[in-house]
C-alpha cells in the first residue's frame, strides 16, 4: 500500500471510530452539561455545552439532599460487593473443576454452563420472583443478591483463563501439599488476576445499573440500589426538574466510569486472553 | 530431623507390574523396576515411550491401571502426591509466577508445618507459634538458597530470572523439604547447550551431596550416560534394558537400545552367515565368535570407534567410497558409502589422518572384531555366551 493510501485508510478508520465514539459519549456529555445548568437554560433554543449561569452547586446539593442518594449508593456498594464476592467464591472452584480436574460428565457440565450463558436473565425473572416470595426475602438485600450469585459468564471466563495455565503448575502445587481448594485460592486465582478484574468490572457495572430486578423485589427506599433510586427520585421529587435529576445520575455513574478508566488495561487483557494466546 | 534422615536412608523405590492406558491406548505395559536407595536412575527413551507417565505415576499425579509402587518399603498407591515424600522438578519448572522466589520455596514447608488457620493472611499471624514456625521456614529457605547460589534472588519473581536461575529455584523448591526421592522430568531440556552441560554437573553434584534417590527422565542419551548410576531404557511402554551406562553402551540387549545410545549413532549393516564363524557383510567377509546357522541373516552393529583405517582390503575389512569427512576438533568422522547400505557408515578416526582423506576416494576400514554387536532378525542381541552380556531381569507378567 502506498503512503497516501495508508493515510487515507487511517483517516477513514479514525472517522468511523470518532463517529461511533461520539454517538456513545453524547448522552453522557449532555447529562453532565444539563447537571450544570439552571432550569431556565435547560430547554433554551441555543445549544451550548457550558451553562451561561453556573448552577452546579444548587443542582448537586438538591440531588444529594432531597433524595437519599448516599443511601442508594451505599446500598449499591453493599449489593454489588456481596454479589461479586459470592460470584467469585462459586465461579472459581467450579471453573477449576471444569478446566483442570478430570471427572465423568465434565463436558456435559460445561455444556450446561454454556446454556446458562445463553439464557437472558429476564426469562428467569418469574421463577426467581416466586422463589424469593417462597423464601420470604422481598424487600431485603438477600432478594437483590441471591439470584445473581451463580454466574455462568464468570464460570466460563475463569475456565478459559485457567485452561491457559499449564498443568505442571497444578501438579507442582499438589506435590507441594496444596489441597484442591488451596490451589484455586493460592495459585489459580492470583495467576488469573486480569480475568478477575475483567469479571469484576462486568459484574459490578451490570448490577450497579440493574433496574429490572430491583424494581420487582424492592419497595422500600432503605434497600434501593442507585438506578431504582434515581427512577423514584425522577417520579416523586424532581418532576420536570431535570437539573438535579441529571446531577443525581452523574453522581451514580461516576464511580463506574472512574473505576473502569483505572482498570482499563487489565479489563482488555482479561477479556482477550485465551483468544489470542 | 533425625527421623527424617533415618527414613531417607532406606528410601528405595520398587515398581511392580505398572500398566497404564489412556483412552484404551496402552502407554505403560507391565513395568517392574527396583531402584536402590540413593541411586541415580535415569529413565531414557524417545518421546512418547511412557517415561514421563511412569514418573507421574510414581509422584501420584496419575493413577496406574494396575501394579503397585513402594517408596521406602511402604505401598504408596493410595496416598496423595503430598503424602508420598517425593519432590519433583518439572521440565517447565512450574514456578508460581505471582510469588517471589522465597515464597515459591517456602510454600511446601508452609503447607506442611502451618495449620490452615495459621496460613490465613491476617488472623494467622496472631495465632501462637505462627511467627516461630515462619521464622524457622525462612531460615531453611535461605540456607537452601545459599547452597544453590540463589540467595541474592529471593526477592525476585520468577519472570525476572533467566532459565538457569529458574531451574535452580525449581530444584530449591524440591530440595527444601528434604524429600526421600527426587523426581526430575527433563529438567534441562529448556536450557541452552552450554548451561545444560553446567547444570548436568550441578545436579550430579547435588545427588552426591544429598545422597537420596534420584529418578531422572530424559530423552537425551548424553545426560543419561553422564549422570546415571543405572539407565532404564524404555521403548513403547516397556523396559528394554536396565543396566549401568557402560553396560548399556557396550552390551545393549536390543538393537533399538543400541541405536538410542551413542553419538554418532551405531552403524547397522545387514549380514548373512556363510559358514560357522564367518559372515558376509557389504561385500566383505567377517570372522565372528558366534555360532550362527549358515544362511541366517543378522544385523551387524559397529560403533564408529570400532572402525580403524586399513591399508588394503581383507578379512574383517570393509571397503567403500568416502562421502565426506566431519572434523569436530578432537575427532574425525568419516562418512563412507558401503555396498548394500543406504546409510553411510560412520567411522571415528584420529584427527591426524585428516589430510589423508579426500571425498570420493576408496577407503578400507578394519573392524575391531571383539567390539562387534550382532542382532538377530527380531532385534535381540545374539549372545556369545560370555560375560559381556547383561543379564536382563525378566518381569513378564
Amino acid at each position: 500500500m502506498t503512503l497516501p493510501m495508508k493515510i487515507l485508510a487511517g483517516a477513514v478508520r479514525h472517522a468511523i471510530l470518532l463517529t461511533t465514539g461520539s454517538l456513545v459519549l453524547a448522552p453522557f456529555v449532555w447529562m453532565v452539561s444539563l447537571s450544570l445548568k439552571p432550569p431556565a437554560e435547560l430547554f433554551s433554543s441555543s445549544f451550548t455545552l457550558l451553562p451561561q449561569h453556573w448552577f452546579a452547586v444548587e443542582n448537586y446539593a438538591r440531588a444529594l439532599t432531597e433524595a437519599p442518594l448516599p443511601r442508594y449508593m451505599l446500598n449499591g456498594v453493599i449489593v454489588c460487593a456481596a454479589i461479586l464476592l459470592l460470584q467469585i467464591m462459586i465461579c472459581a472452584p467450579a471453573a477449576y473443576a471444569l478446566a483442570k480436574v478430570r471427572f465423568a460428565g465434565r463436558q456435559v457440565m460445561f455444556g450446561f454452563v454454556l446454556i446458562g450463558l445463553l439464557i437472558p436473565h429476564q426469562v428467569l425473572a418469574l421463577p426467581l420472583f416466586i422463589l424469593c416470595y417462597g423464601l420470604g426475602i422481598f424487600n431485603t438485600y438477600a432478594a437483590l443478591i441471591f439470584p445473581f450469585v451463580v454466574s455462568p459468564f464468570g464460570i466460563f471466563l475463569f475456565r478459559q483463563f485457567f485452561m491457559s495455565i499449564p498443568d505442571d503448575i497444578v501438579h507442582a502445587a499438589r506435590l507441594d501439599g496444596l489441597s484442591e481448594l488451596s490451589i484455586v485460592w493460592r495459585i489459580m486465582l492470583p495467576m488469573s488476576l486480569p480475568a478477575v478484574l475483567a469479571f469484576s468490572i462486568v459484574s459490578v457495572v451490570s448490577h450497579w445499573n440493574d433496574l429490572f430486578w430491583p424494581l420487582l423485589v424492592v419497595r422500600s427506599q432503605e434497600f434501593m440500589p442507585p438506578s431504582l433510586g434515581i427512577v423514584t427520585f425522577a417520579n416523586a421529587e424532581a418532576g420536570n426538574d431535570y437539573g438535579p435529576l441529571m446531577a443525581g445520575a452523574t453522581v451514580v455513574v461516576a464511580p463506574l466510569v472512574i473505576s473502569f478508566l483505572a482498570a482499563q488495561r487489565w479489563f482488555i487483557e482479561g477479556l482477550t486472553a485465551g483468544s489470542i494466546k | 530431623m533425625a527421623t527424617q534422615m533415618m527414613r531417607n536412608a532406606l528410601a528405595g523405590v520398587s515398581i511392580h507390574g505398572i500398566s497404564k492406558s489412556f483412552d484404551s491406548a496402552p502407554i505403560l505395559n507391565g513395568i517392574s523396576l527396583d531402584i536402590r536407595d540413593g541411586e541415580f536412575l535415569t529413565l531414557l527413551g524417545p518421546s512418547g515411550c511412557g517415561k514421563s507417565t511412569l514418573l507421574r505415576i510414581i509422584a501420584g499425579l496419575e493413577q496406574q491401571d494396575c501394579g503397585t509402587i513402594e517408596v521406602a518399603g511402604v505401598k504408596v498407591d493410595r496416598l496423595r502426591p503430598k503424602q508420598r515424600d517425593v519432590a519433583m522438578v518439572f521440565q517447565s519448572y512450574a514456578l508460581y509466577p505471582h510469588m517471589t522466589v522465597s515464597e515459591n520455596m517456602a510454600l511446601p514447608l508452609k503447607m506442611r508445618r502451618l495449620s490452615a488457620w495459621q496460613r490465613l493472611p491476617v488472623i494467622g499471624a496472631l495465632l501462637p507459634k505462627t511467627c516461630a514456625v515462619s521464622a524457622e521456614i525462612k531460615t531453611e529457605v535461605v540456607r537452601t538458597a545459599k547452597a544453590l547460589g540463589i540467595d541474592h534472588l529471593l526477592a525476585h519473581k520468577p519472570g525476572q530470572l533467566s532459565g538457569g536461575q529458574r531451574q535452580r529455584v525449581a530444584v530449591g523448591r524440591a530440595m527444601v523439604r528434604h524429600p526421600a526421592v527426587f523426581l526430575m522430568d527433563e529438567p534441562l531440556s529448556n536450557l541452552d547447550a552450554k548451561l545444560r552441560v553446567q547444570m548436568r554437573g550441578e545436579i550430579k553434584e547435588l545427588h552426591r551431596r544429598l545422597g537420596v534417590t534420584f529418578i531422572y527422565v530424559t530423552h537425551d542419551q548424553t545426560e543419561a550416560m553422564t549422570m546415571s548410576d543405572r539407565i532404564a531404557v524404555m521403548l513403547n511402554g516397556q523396559l528394554a534394558q536396565v543396566a549401568s551406562p557402560r553396560q548399556i553402551y557396550a552390551c545393549p540387549a536390543d538393537r533399538r537400545v543400541a541405536e538410542l545410545i551413542g553419538s554418532p549413532k551405531i552403524n547397522l549393516l545387514e549380514a548373512t552367515a556363510r559358514s560357522e564363524g564367518l559372515l558376509t557383510v557389504a561385500g566383505s567377509a567377517l570372522a565372528v565368535d558366534n555360532k550362527l546357522d549358515s544362511g541366517s541373516s543378522v544385523t551387524l552393529g559397529i560403533r564408529p570407534e570400532s572402525l580403524q583405517p586399513a591399508e588394503w582390503a581383507g578379512l574383517n575389512t570393509l571397503t567403500g567410497r568416502l562421502r565426506y569427512v566431519e572434523h569436530v576438533g578432537a575427532d574425525l568422522f568419516a562418512h563412507v558409502d558401503v555396498p548394500g547400505s543406504s546409510e553411510p557408515l560412520v567411522a571415528r578416526l584420529p584427527v591426524e589422518l585428516a589430510s589423508n582423506f579426500q571425498s570420493d576416494q576408496i577407503v578400507h576400514l578394519q573392524i575391531r572384531r571383539e567390539q562387534v554387536l550382532l542382532f538377530s532378525a527380531d532385534g535381540r542381541r545374539v549372545s556369545e555366551g560370555d560375560a559381556r552380556v547383561t543379564p536382563l531381569r525378566s518381569y513378564a507378567q
